[in-house]
């Protein structure tokens, strides 16, 4: 009791303040509903659009992983090969009788198609999986018949997806091919634990092995544990260079490793379209507690606390957060399930062909983003509160708003201190293999840049106020924003943030394509290539037939696969292909060449992204899970690659097939002969082909190659290029909105004016000069901003999330439009608003009193 | 017995993925032919080039304090018609299975557990010459001192036995030619081990019983099929005290009549008396619902046989109602497998078919 009179004896106005601060608030509101609205809305965008980003991510991830776990159906652990190659057979029995095993189930894996359709191919005694991976043993349908153990072909069974997908019914006999070879099954059953988007074909393991060729390996070995600790020490010891330890775990730690940088990269442009929204509440809170700060000073004077303005103002943030928040949840929901539907799981990026398309709501994420939302609204609008706070009463209560003072200093040094620490965190290594302290950096150097406008906007007009011989509207713009160039940093920092970001984004995306571009153009130095799909189909017979078609000048064939050398990360592309030393080869553009290899050892060249990524350098003797243990292998070079963000190794041909004993390849680039038409020589081509491979085999010309290349380059940017536009937009209006409300701020100065003898259009075309500077310097200040923020974006975050380095390209045409853009819209709203402030004679303007 | 029936459902589980030849003419089964006379220990060992094959052990056990256990452990090998040309070393030419089964009245119910492997990579293997098949960590050999051995672990129990033999191999049918049908090519080769004594451990909840007891071990080998309007059968082995061993089977038809019955009593002193289908009768005293699938089972019956000194009867008690092999969800089928005495005997008793007519 007395604790409570004492808090209320020192607190006498909050608590009997209330009436005066719903009075202030409910004033505000019910006097500009829309400029309330208005900023409840960009907080909104904001949270939509991280909402949305972090939905899409982690719907594409859950239907990955779902995928992953419906092809290994659900195995405590797995022996897993690191190549397509697979591994020996004899390797079965001995995991199967390891300490801590409780059953093994052997299975060959491979790329099947039937009738057009693709699935994953396993073949699988049917015996073990029943023990181990129940999920992927066949049901027969339910019949008379069924018991009927008579003699039928040897028979497939697919899951509900690959089954519409091929469109075959049960019963049915269809050719299924794999591996390069094709033979008919009956489709005998469904699958149906294997879940209902996943695209599975299951076989007899002893049928998988002849039929496709496969005789005495295995890709996988799943099994089922008794004693795990046991079973990873002794598997360990066991297990040969082509083979690694593998769980559901680290194969979804695979898919995710691939995505991650790419999502964390989307989530934080999304939080950066967050930010812009809280410098948008900030702009309008700032200009809205300007305009009341007589009537803050008069309810001070009678008696309400300091804290009470504070308090008012806070609340409204937090009104504007809770509605711009949950508008920005049910908004984000809605875009995540369009963005699904449209674009695919990886927005368009290409991460994860084949995964599904519902949303999975995320509660956690969901809370997050909508406390993100709150907190932006109630920071915009608390910063404001407190400097109008500390305001002495009665000295702003005579003041008419604004205090004009060219020569009060512009304050520098915040804007200098964030922008050197944001230039010094950004070079910090990355963290977990994240560029955090990147983003960190980058949102320092924002910060930064946005405290630098009053003192950029001072320095830009310093020369326009001294030069002489002006129109009178020019003059008073010039000097009216070089005066109170506080006043235009407010308008502008939410423009500022969102051009910068949109320049950085530009100038590295711009570098980036260009770097692909030329990369290409050099990689693509063949006449034609070709490429069977589904498995090497080009033994050394073919290949024989290929390189003696009539046109074919000189012809090389190269043989992909991936090669795990983490069983935690995705497998990196192993590239056997002939290597002339003598000659430079064009696919590989050379960064770094490592000299003085050590004698014994394998020649190979690592590409860049698996350089950085396994930290090997050149002249490195290095481990690869290739053909045994005991070889050797050492980096003779790093080259250049923008196609495989997980790494790529090439190894000579003649080295791959002594190593691996295959022979076989499954792409040619091929140098036409003088006179030789593509047209020709690709007929010759496809009709020399094993039959199997005639009809899945691509033969392209290098500018379809570059095209493909370009567009899926463009494509998973779209959706950057979707989130730049947005926070430009989000940017634009609010220049509009605090341009206008600015405007509406000075019509008794404007009335002013008008008696001094300017005239209406003067006035008009005063502000119009107004709003073009402030937009000329938001944009000057945005892209020089911009432009810093870029090189963290490339020469920070990109290596960092995707390993790969570029040079620096400046889209100029961008640029130069972002500016104009900005010019143009802040000097039409500045003229409208103008308009209709102006519009009242210009006695009651100056009569009028708040 | 419960082998052809067992054999000839997991065939149906073994064609959900098991390629097997286009046409049968690419499995070349053996024929089980009259008068061909037996081999031991040759013939203890597998002879894979008959469709199906089991070795087959059932009897009575007693702990240290005399409680009384039923078990059976089983080892079954089936050749299903794959394409021989297949080189792949993972080929399903050959398939073994086995259970094992213990009835404990303290328990009320059986305790089961099952294996299943295709042959090959020393994993699962049946040899030929001698008895020896072993599938995942299960075994059933003879071991050098002429003793059987076998072991069988499941999850709640495990059994670790030798079986001694006492008499001589026990031919069933004509020196071994046992008819299955009213077809003469419905036969198997069949032969018995009655009377082995039992010496070993079997372990419950963790710990090991020294147990002792008598066995009778069946083997038969055929690649055949039931007749086609069989519903099921009705099958039992008997060791008597006074050292006799007595084997009894009906196959029922689909009209609940008797299609094909047969057996035969071995006498101390070695003398055989085979039994036609006329000779053997079964009359059920007592019936027992199972409350998993509804099925009505004859547990305690009489059977009757004609003698030559005149009809005997010997009226079989369940060691406890509830010994139904319910191996659904292990893939298996369902069936009444059970200890079972009688006066001046014990042994085994099986009932196939009281679920759904088989059909194979």
């Amino acid at each position: 009791m007395a604790l409570a009179t004492a808090k209320d004896a020192r607190t006498p106005g909050l608590l009997s303040a209330r009436l005066a601060l719903r009075w202030l608030i409910a004033g505000e509101w019910r006097a500009h509903p829309a400029r309330f609205l208005a900023t409840a809305i960009a907080i909104a965008v904001g949270v939509a659009l991280g909402f949305a980003v972090h939905l899409v991510n982690g719907s594409a991830l859950a239907s990955f992983e779902g995928a992953v776990r419906g092809v290994n159906g659900a195995a405590d652990l797995a022996v897993r090969a690191t190549s397509p190659l697979g591994f020996t057979e004899n390797l079965y029995p001995s995991v199967a009788t390891t300490e801590g095993v409780a059953d093994a189930s052997p299975v060959v894996s491979l790329e099947g198609e039937a009738n057009g359709a693709r699935f994953s191919l396993l073949g699988l005694d049917v015996i073990r999986a029943a023990s181990v991976t129940p999920s992927l043993v066949g049901l027969r349908p339910q019949g008379p018949d069924t018991e009927n153990d008579a003699v039928f072909a040897e028979t497939v069974f697919l899951s509900d997806a690959a089954l519409a997908a091929t469109g075959a019914k049960i019963g049915d006999r269809i050719l299924v091919s794999a591996n390069g070879q094709s033979h008919p099954f009956q489709l005998a059953g469904s699958l149906p634990g294997a879940g209902g988007e996943q695209a599975l074909g299951v076989v007899d393991i002893a049928a998988a092995q002849w039929r496709f060729d496969r005789l005495g390996r295995l890709d996988r070995i799943d099994l089922k544990l008794t004693d795990r600790t046991a079973a990873e020490e002794a598997l360990n010891t066991i297990l040969p260079a082509d083979a690694v330890l593998g769980s559901a775990e680290t194969e979804a730690a695979q898919g995710s490793a691939l995505s991650r940088a790419y999502r964390v990269n989307l989530d934080m442009l999304a939080l950066v379209a967050l930010l812009t929204g809280g410098f948008l509440v900030f702009s309008a809170q700032s200009l809205s507690v300007a305009r009341r700060l007589r009537a803050f000073a008069l309810v001070r004077t009678l008696g309400l606390p300091r804290g009470g303005i504070i308090a008012a103002v806070a609340l409204e943030g937090l009104f504007i957060g809770l509605i711009g928040a949950s508008l920005g949840l049910l908004l984000g929901y809605g875009l995540a399930s369009a963005a699904l539907r449209f674009f695919g799981g990886d927005l368009g990026a290409g991460y994860f062909s084949g995964a599904g398309n519902r949303v999975v709501f995320q509660p956690v994420a969901a809370f997050v983003f909508f406390l993100l939302g709150l907190l932006a609204a109630l920071g915009g609008s608390i910063l404001p509160a407190r400097a109008a706070a500390r305001a002495a009463p009665a000295a702003a209560l005579k003041n008419s708003g604004d205090m004009l003072d060219p020569r009060a200093p512009v304050p520098w040094l915040p804007a200098l201190v964030l922008v050197g620490a944001g230039a010094l965190v950004s070079l910090a290594p990355a963290l977990d293999g994240l560029p955090v302290l990147g983003f960190v950096g980058m949102a320092l150097l924002l910060a930064g840049g946005v405290a630098g406008v009053p003192w950029l906007a001072r320095k830009l007009l310093g020369g326009l106020v001294r030069l002489p011989g002006q129109s009178v509207p020019r003059l008073l713009a010039v000097r009216h924003i070089h005066g109170a160039p506080g006043e235009a940093a407010t308008a502008l920092c939410g423009i500022v943030a969102s051009t910068a970001l949109m320049i950085a984004m530009a100038i590295m995306v711009t570098s980036f394509r260009t770097a692909v571009d030329e990369w290409l153009g050099q990689v693509l130095s063949a006449d034609l290539y070709l490429r069977t799909a589904g498995g090497p189909a080009l033994d050394p017979d073919a290949q024989n037939r290929l390189a003696n078609v009539a046109g074919v000048g000189r012809i090389a064939f190269s043989r992909q696969l991936p090669l795990t050398i983490q069983p935690d990360r995705p497998p990196v592309t192993l590239i056997a292909r002939p290597l002339d030393a003598s000659r430079s080869d064009p696919l590989l553009v050379l960064i770094e060449r490592g000299d003085d290899l050590p004698a014994g050892a394998i020649p190979v060249y690592v590409s860049e992204p698996a350089s950085r990524i396994y930290n090997w350098q050149p002249g490195d003797t290095i481990a690869l899970p290739l053909g045994g243990s005991g070889n050797r292998f050492a980096v003779a070079g790093i080259w250049r690659d923008y196609a495989r963000q997980a790494g790529a190794v090439v190894i000579d041909s003649a080295d791959y097939s002594r190593l691996t004993g295959d022979a076989t390849r499954d792409e040619a680039m091929v140098r036409l002969a003088p006179d030789a038409r593509f047209e020709a020589v690709a007929d010759g081509l496809r009709a020399v082909l094993p039959p199997t491979a005639r009809q899945s085999a691509e033969v392209t010309e290098p500018a379809a190659l570059r095209r493909f290349a370009l567009d899926l380059f463009d494509r998973s940017f779209a959706v950057t290029y979707l989130l730049e536009a947005v926070a430009i937009l989000v940017g634009l209006a609010g220049v509009a909105a605090t341009v206008s409300a600015q405007v509406i701020a000075r019509v008794r100065e404007f009335g002013m004016l008008r008696h001094l003898g300017l005239s209406k259009t003067q006035v008009i075309a005063m502000l119009g000069t107004e709003g073009a500077l402030l937009g000329l310097v938001g944009g000057v200040a945005g892209v020089l901003l911009g432009a810093v923020l870029s090189q963290v974006l490339i020469h920070v975050i990109n290596p960092q999330s995707f390993n790969w380095t570029m040079d620096t390209h400046v889209p100029w045409g961008t640029v130069v439009g972002v500016i104009m853009a900005l010019i143009a819209a802040a000097a039409l709203t500045a003229m409208i608003a103008g308009r209709r402030a102006t519009a009242q004679s210009a006695v009651l303007a100056v009569r009028e009193d708040w | 017995m419960i082998g052809r029936f067992l054999v000839s459902f997991v065939s149906g589980l073994l064609s959900l993925a098991i390629p097997v030849a286009a046409q049968n003419t690419g499995t070349d089964y053996a024929a089980v032919r009259p008068a061909t006379p037996f081999a031991f220990p040759a013939d203890h060992g597998a002879h894979p080039r008959f469709r199906t094959e089991w070795w087959y052990v059932t009897g009575w056990l007693k702990t240290a304090d005399n409680k009384e256990m039923g078990f059976q452990v089983t080892f079954f090998r089936t050749r299903p018609p794959v394409d021989e040309k297949n080189p792949s070393r993972f080929a399903p030419t050959q398939v073994l299975f086995a259970h094992a089964a213990l009835s404990d009245p303290s328990v009320g119910r059986l305790l089961h557990a099952e294996r299943a492997a295709r042959a090959g990579f020393g994993l699962a293997e049946a040899r030929t010459g001698d008895a020896d098949v072993a599938l995942g960590g299960w075994f059933f050999r003879r071991e050098s001192d002429n003793r059987f051995s076998t072991r069988a672990v499941g999850a709640d129990f495990a059994l670790d036995l030798s079986f001694e033999p006492t008499q001589a191999p026990f031919l069933q049918g004509e020196e071994g030619f046992s008819r299955k049908g009213p077809k003469p090519e419905e036969a198997s080769n069949y032969y018995s081990l009655p009377h082995l004594r039992v010496s070993g451990t079997a372990t419950r909840e963790g710990k090991a019983l020294p147990v002792s007891g008598e066995a009778w071990l069946d083997r038969e080998w055929s690649s055949s099929y039931l007749a086609p309007n069989a519903a099921g059968w009705d099958w039992t082995g008997l060791n008597l005290d006074d050292g006799s061993a007595l084997m009894v089977f009906r196959i029922r038809g689909l009209d609940g009549g008797t299609v094909w019955a047969g057996g035969s009593l071995r006498r101390p002193d070695g003398t055989i008396r085979r039994f036609a289908p006329e000779d053997v009768f079964f009359t059920t005293h007592k019936e027992w619902r199972s409350p998993r699938t509804d099925a009505l089972y004859p547990v305690e019956q009489t059977l009757a046989v004609r003698l030559p000194e005149g009809e005997r009867r010997f009226r079989l008690v369940p060691l406890f109602p509830d010994q139904e092999l319910d191996g659904r969800t292990g893939g298996l089928p369902v069936y009444w497998e059970g200890a079972v005495r009688t006066e001046g005997g014990r042994g085994y008793l099986e009932l196939t078919g009281y679920v759904d007519p088989l059909k194979m």
